[in-house]
């Protein structure tokens, strides 16, 4: 669809301006601000340079948060990306079961976030938690409070349960729109299973994949709530993602000037990577345009 | 573009076996690939999903006694109380009132100022369009963690603190994206040539849009509207950091209530519980959208 040059067009999208605006210029340069200032209190600031930067950017502090933040993505992706096509592998394709299965598994996207992190933390208590009183009865040591790695453990399954249905659905959505006739060309080319997937199902979900890949990447990496409600960030700094350990600096400790360093260091990462991520779904839009 | 003609395509595809010649062999073909397996696949899927909620729900009807002394799959001693407590206490049912006036002000606003972005980012080319798309886009991505205290200040300086508007406001943040960015997708669906004879006939833009456009793109708005409500309904950083008391939304009276007396697992379940129903009951109405919405109408 051919596009006409309209530059009035910016009267349309003023609304949306003023608004986004107001909520995300305004504070993010509250932020800009304290992030090259220093206060001894009441209210005094005076210029600080790039110090906190610098703090930054070599303290240890950030570099594991950043560490187990960018693990923890790693591994809810290569989890739920093949798990969630999986899953929309074997959807039924319509009548009652298939809207039963939809709305079931939207069912973990709509529960808000605390509660989630209440759900799974009581479902792995040991004393009053199915999963924990299964796993103690079986006899094996899980307590997510003091072991690492079972809290680590908890955290992942607890994502895996939350999102990914988000994959499966928009892996679904994508195998929806494949039609019969690919199918058909390739039953006559007596293609494999796995060719078929290979060839004709990846490819076409191929859109949607990337805006799921982009959408998990975006959330998981700026996660807060869940793990905050189970683990805290503990045992010990164990579980302490970038947005937990931020809080904790900002809000708990009120160091305002590491934090706001902090929060710009940690947006432009996001930034950088989404803005790969969006690069390639807009290009994958005008090659399925051309 | 793309999103045009995939999407006329959708409907069709996804009921397989209408065309009778090509039944039989498909019929064979899905036997052959897609053995009982899949069921298996499925319902395992489900229990995993659901089993957690059950268990929410169990002892959501237990007492406290019962959850803390016996172990069991469901409640021998059924009870009721502890949602009584919540229905029948203002401190915690506010609390349910408070999420939905400020979920229900965010979804309005929402979506009223992106339709006309939408419309302007679909069917208009104009200076600096792509760099504003991508930078609504990056509001989205913002982690809430960085915006939590700088809004905290902006909405006590404006004296705002404490009011659903300001939690409103404050969700417009990644939910204005949203909107503009599911709306847009859907409105490639819907060719020019309609606008172009409208403009002919001698509708106004005003008169156009909202009399012809926007019933065209009804799904769409629903889809949108759904999203909105459900990202500010599950958000809980921001809307505890910039409440008190008057506009406290019912997540952060749960978390209050563990931390205080941090026994009452009962109450606590019964709560959670009742934050599901809200969206189990929209989820029925949006659900042959709710992939389309997912991917941003552009499935």
């Amino acid at each position: 669809m051919e596009k006409t040059v309209n530059q009035k067009a910016w009267l349309l999208v003023l609304p949306v301006l003023v608004l986004v605006a107001f909520s995300a210029i305004v504070p993010l340069m509250t932020v800009v601000n304290y992030a090259v200032q220093d206060s001894f209190g009441q209210n005094q600031f005076f210029w600080a340079g790039l110090m906190w930067f610098e703090d930054i950017l070599t303290s240890e502090r950030m570099h594991n948060a950043l560490g187990r933040q960018v693990m923890f993505t790693g591994i809810i992706l290569a989890i739920q990306v093949p798990l969630g096509i999986f899953v929309a592998l074997n959807m039924p394709k319509k009548g009652f079961w298939a809207t039963f299965c939809l709305v079931a598994m939207s069912l973990p996207l709509l529960i808000p976030w605390n509660v989630v992190g209440t759900i799974w933390q009581i479902f792995g208590r040991v004393d009053i938690g199915l999963l924990g009183y299964t796993l103690d009865a079986l006899g094996i040591d899980y307590n997510y409070t003091q072991d690492a790695l079972d809290a680590w453990v908890t955290l992942i399954v607890m994502d895996v349960w939350h999102w990914t249905s988000l994959v499966a659905l928009l892996a679904y959505a994508g195998l929806k729109s494949i039609p019969d006739a690919y199918y058909q060309a390739a039953k006559i080319d007596q293609a494999s299973r796995w060719k078929v997937f290979r060839y004709i199902e990846l490819p076409k979900m191929r859109g949607v994949l990337t805006i799921a890949i982009l959408l998990r990447f975006m959330d998981s990496f700026k996660i807060y709530t869940e793990p905050f409600v189970v683990t805290g960030g503990g045992p010990g700094n164990a579980t302490t993602f970038l947005s937990i350990d931020l809080v904790k600096m900002a809000l708990g400790q009120f160091d305002l000037g590491p934090a706001a360093a902090f929060s710009i260091v940690y947006f432009l990462v996001i930034l950088a990577i989404s803005w790969v991520f969006y690069t390639v779904m807009t290009n994958l839009d005008k090659e399925e345009g051309a | 573009m793309a999103g045009t003609d995939t999407t006329a395509k959708a409907p069709g595809a996804g009921s397989l076996p209408q065309d009778v010649t090509a039944m039989p062999g498909t019929a064979r073909l899905r036997v052959r690939w897609l053995p009982r397996s899949s069921t298996v696949v499925m319902t395992l899927y489900l229990l995993f999903l659901l089993v957690p909620i059950y268990w929410l729900v169990n002892m959501s009807l237990k007492t406290n006694t019962e959850i803390l002394n016996t172990f069991s799959l469901w409640p021998r001693d059924l009870t009721f109380a502890n949602y009584a407590t919540i229905l029948t206490d203002p401190s915690w049912y506010m609390g349910y009132v408070n999420s939905i006036i400020y979920v229900t002000l965010n979804t309005v606003i929402s979506v009223a100022v992106a339709l006309p972005a939408a419309y302007a980012f679909n069917r208009y080319q104009f200076m600096g369009d792509k760099h504003l798309f991508f930078w609504l886009l990056t509001n989205r991505m913002a982690p809430p963690a960085v915006f939590a205290l700088p809004f905290f200040q902006l909405y006590s300086s404006v004296g705002l603190f404490d009011t659903h508007i300001a939690v409103a406001l404050a969700h417009t943040l990644f939910n204005v994206p949203l909107a503009v960015w599911i709306l847009e997708g859907f409105m490639r669906g819907v060719p020019k040539e309609i606008d172009e004879t409208a403009y002919i006939d001698g509708y106004s833009f005003g008169r156009f849009f909202v009399r012809i456009f926007m019933p065209l793109i009804a799904s769409g708005i629903g889809v949108a509207a759904f999203f909105c409500f459900m990202f500010s309904w599950v958000e809980l950083l921001l809307s505890r950091t910039l409440t008190s008391v008057d506009a406290k939304p019912i997540a952060a009276t749960m978390t209050r209530t563990v931390s205080a007396s941090g026994l009452d697992w009962g109450v606590l379940a019964a709560a959670g519980v009742l934050t599901i129903v809200p969206g189990a009951l929209v989820i029925y109405f949006v659900r042959n959208y709710i992939a389309k919405g997912f991917a941003l109408g552009r499935v």
